[in-house]
């Protein structure tokens, strides 16, 4: 899945006409190259696979590095980074907050407050810490949504894709949607979530290949970071380059939000919402292979997530020099053209080529972390707890196997469908993106108070994402309550859910059963989990400074508040 | 100790991942030297035409041997600190953990 705040507005992707990159062989070799060794990642992990923990959690025994990049690369999906370019060229430096305010914090909570409970628990996915902490009506809810959204944005992401191939190289949709549907099919069928995490690591250096030279060629033509300001602020003002500049409350700004709605909605809600309780990204780090590399996952990751943003909000700002009107009226070029332009105008062949590689290859990451993590919460969450139980874990396995098989062609049909029901697509997806916003708080109270009952878990669920959805379709759309954008309430609405499914929550509590004490061992603060120690699998080397989960996380949250600094004043 | 943790312990034991799966930095490391040496190739033979379009950087030049000096990077660090390969009785953790593993996975 995409990060919570472009989710509404940079789902379809769509390119202007005549942005047809000037391709040759050389371009398709290297991008050949790359297509070989993706299937050959999957087909040399085969051998690794003999469990159902094998094929859909690593066996639990990645070192922390592979799982904390492929924490970033899952998150680095082609949605993402065309979309973040495009908030860069239509908001200005206002994108950092995504970055800096809106993943840091949540990647540092998740792996030094919330990751013990996770992995020690030994829980195999996200829905199934919900069934060990509340109940089985929380666990169908969550899973059963989780797994139906999970299809339904692989197959946006691969339609994203056929656009924009068919933009880019000239293939048919169809060519695309089938071509990459296949090679996601076969890899992670074959290899499992190895061959994905893999494949997530490979693609994050490439995608880093390709945005380097574009943010390089980029800053030299509009010359430099002054001359580039200078250029930006003669035509929109000083505040487009600052990230604070104009949000004050009542404040116009056209980002449509004030410094409070940013940290609350989207600092707080929609971020540690997304970043501690989305599968797809929780999935690495409990693939590591001992808690301290779990706790590290998610904090190693925050320090390319800190600089990617640089990577992604200089071609949208270079991209708003060169093309003033870009987004426009007066321009053919739409923001989430940014990127394609910079290819095709900066590029000579042979970096062009590994741009496109890059390009395709964060297309099927994206795609690949959610079919990925689908078939897990399938598999384990829905059909071995309620279809067909207690079977061996080798049938589970094959089933396993199958389900991911499904999961790509119904994703593939998915692709197809919003190639001809665009509207559709985005009204189901904006309905998806309010289940994701009352996790966090079923969550951190589940996790932090002991008394929270059984029952509260599903409707703390239930009224978060009903309030949401109230807040955003009538308050807003019927214009009850005036905000400015689109992304304005959506933040709005995330804290109205949080809040509201944190008052039900208590209120439920008390009045319904708590949980039996000796069942929460390790799932709620305060408690131990049964054989903590040995479990941990401490290693040596582990106590090394550049190792401390503490020294990690904190020191991520000083640099993130660092960057800050040039840009807020 | 919960069901699920007997479970998955159970399953812990009997997974092959650990001492089956190969080591993710000798791809990196020959993609990279290979795409790095195209690149750089191509930079070395660049036309005036490209040069002019990427603002008078050889950007295939630099962008060639940065990949090609990643990809040497993760074929040092693999050579410097191999994955350990042999596999220990089952349940066993090996006795110098230090050098396991750097980019395998455990045991």
């Amino acid at each position: 899945m995409q990060s919570p705040p472009t989710s509404l507005s940079q789902t379809h992707v769509t390119l202007a006409e005549g942005l047809r990159l000037p391709t040759n062989g050389l371009d398709y070799a290297i991008l050949a190259i790359y297509f070989v060794v993706v299937l050959g990642i999957g087909f040399a992990a085969r051998r690794s696979v003999k469990t159902s923990l094998d094929f859909f959690l690593s066996g639990r025994s990645l070192p922390a590095w592979v799982t904390g990049l492929a924490f970033v690369a899952a998150n680095l999906g082609a949605t993402e980074i065309l979309g973040m370019a495009a908030t860069g060229a239509q908001y200005g430096v206002a994108v950092v907050h995504w970055y800096w305010i809106g993943a840091i914090p949540a990647m540092v909570f998740l792996g030094l407050v919330m990751m013990p409970f996770y992995y020690r628990s030994k829980v195999r996915s996200v829905p199934e810490f919900l069934l060990q902490r509340f109940d089985k009506s929380a666990h169908l809810l969550s899973s059963a949504l989780f797994a139906f959204a999970a299809v339904l944005i692989a197959g946006v992401n691969l339609y994203a894709l056929a656009i924009v191939v068919e933009a880019l190289l000239g293939w048919p949709q169809w060519v695309a949607i089938v071509v990459a549907g296949f090679f996601v099919l076969a890899y992670i069928t074959i290899g499992g979530l190895s061959s994905a995490i893999y494949n997530e690591v490979l693609q994050f250096f490439v995608i880093l290949a390709a945005l380097i030279p574009i943010c390089v060629i980029g800053m030299k033509k509009v010359g430099g970071w002054d001359g580039m300001t200078g250029s930006i602020e003669k035509q929109h003002g000083d505040n487009f380059m600052t990230a604070w500049g104009g949000t004050g409350i009542g404040d116009p700004n056209p980002l449509g939000a004030n410094w409070l709605t940013i940290i609350l909605g989207l600092g707080f809600v929609l971020s540690f919402g997304y970043w501690t309780t989305n599968f797809a990204e929780v999935q690495r780090a409990l693939s590591a292979k001992n808690l301290s590399a779990a706790k590290r996952t998610p904090l190693i990751a925050a320090f390319p997530k800190m600089f990617i943003v640089f990577l992604v909000m200089i071609p949208g700002l270079v991209a708003a020099v060169l093309v003033p009107k870009i987004g426009t009226a007066g321009s053919d070029l739409t923001y989430n053209d940014a990127i394609p332009y910079l290819m095709q105008e900066l590029l000579p062949n042979g970096v062009l080529g590994i741009a496109v590689t890059g390009l395709l290859a964060a297309f099927m990451a994206g795609m690949a972390a959610n079919v990925s993590s689908f078939n897990t919460v399938f598999t384990y969450d829905i059909w071995a707890k309620y279809v067909v139980k207690d079977r061996e874990d080798g049938y589970y396995l094959k089933f396993g196997r199958l389900i991911t098989a499904i999961g790509v062609l119904a994703s593939i049909g998915t692709a197809f469908i919003a190639s001809s029901f665009e509207n559709i697509m985005s009204y189901l997806q904006t309905l998806f993106s309010f289940f994701n916003v009352p996790m966090f708080v079923v969550f951190i109270i589940g996790m932090f108070w002991k008394r929270a009952s059984m029952k509260s878990g599903m409707w703390g669920l239930i009224a978060g994402t009903t309030a949401a959805m109230v807040n955003y379709f009538w308050i807003y759309k019927q214009g009850v309550i005036d905000i400015p954008s689109d992304q304005g309430a959506n933040f709005v609405s995330a804290i109205v859910g949080f809040v509201a499914g944190a008052v039900v929550m208590v209120a439920v509590t008390l009045f319904t059963a708590p949980k039996p004490e000796a069942e929460l061992a390790g799932l709620v603060y305060g408690t131990v989990s049964p054989g903590a120690e040995e479990g941990d699998g401490v290693e040596a080397g582990d106590d090394a400074w550049y190792r401390r989960p503490a020294l990690l996380g904190w020191g991520a949250i000083v640099l993130a508040a660092a960057c800050y600094v040039p840009y807020s004043f | 100790m919960s069901d699920l943790q007997k479970e998955v312990s159970e399953l812990e034991r009997k997974s092959a991942t650990a001492a089956r799966l190969f080591d993710i930095r000798r791809i990196i490391g020959g993609l990279f030297v290979v795409y790095g040496v195209i690149v750089t190739v191509a930079g070395l033979t660049a036309s005036d035409a490209d040069l002019k379009k990427a603002e008078d950087i050889n950007i295939n030049l630099w962008t060639g041997l940065g990949m090609l000096a990643l990809g040497l990077f993760f074929l040092g660090w693999l050579w410097l600190r191999p994955a350990v390969a042999a596999e220990p009785e089952p349940g066993e953790e090996p006795s110098d953990p230090r050098s396991s593993n750097a980019g395998g996975a455990r045991r």
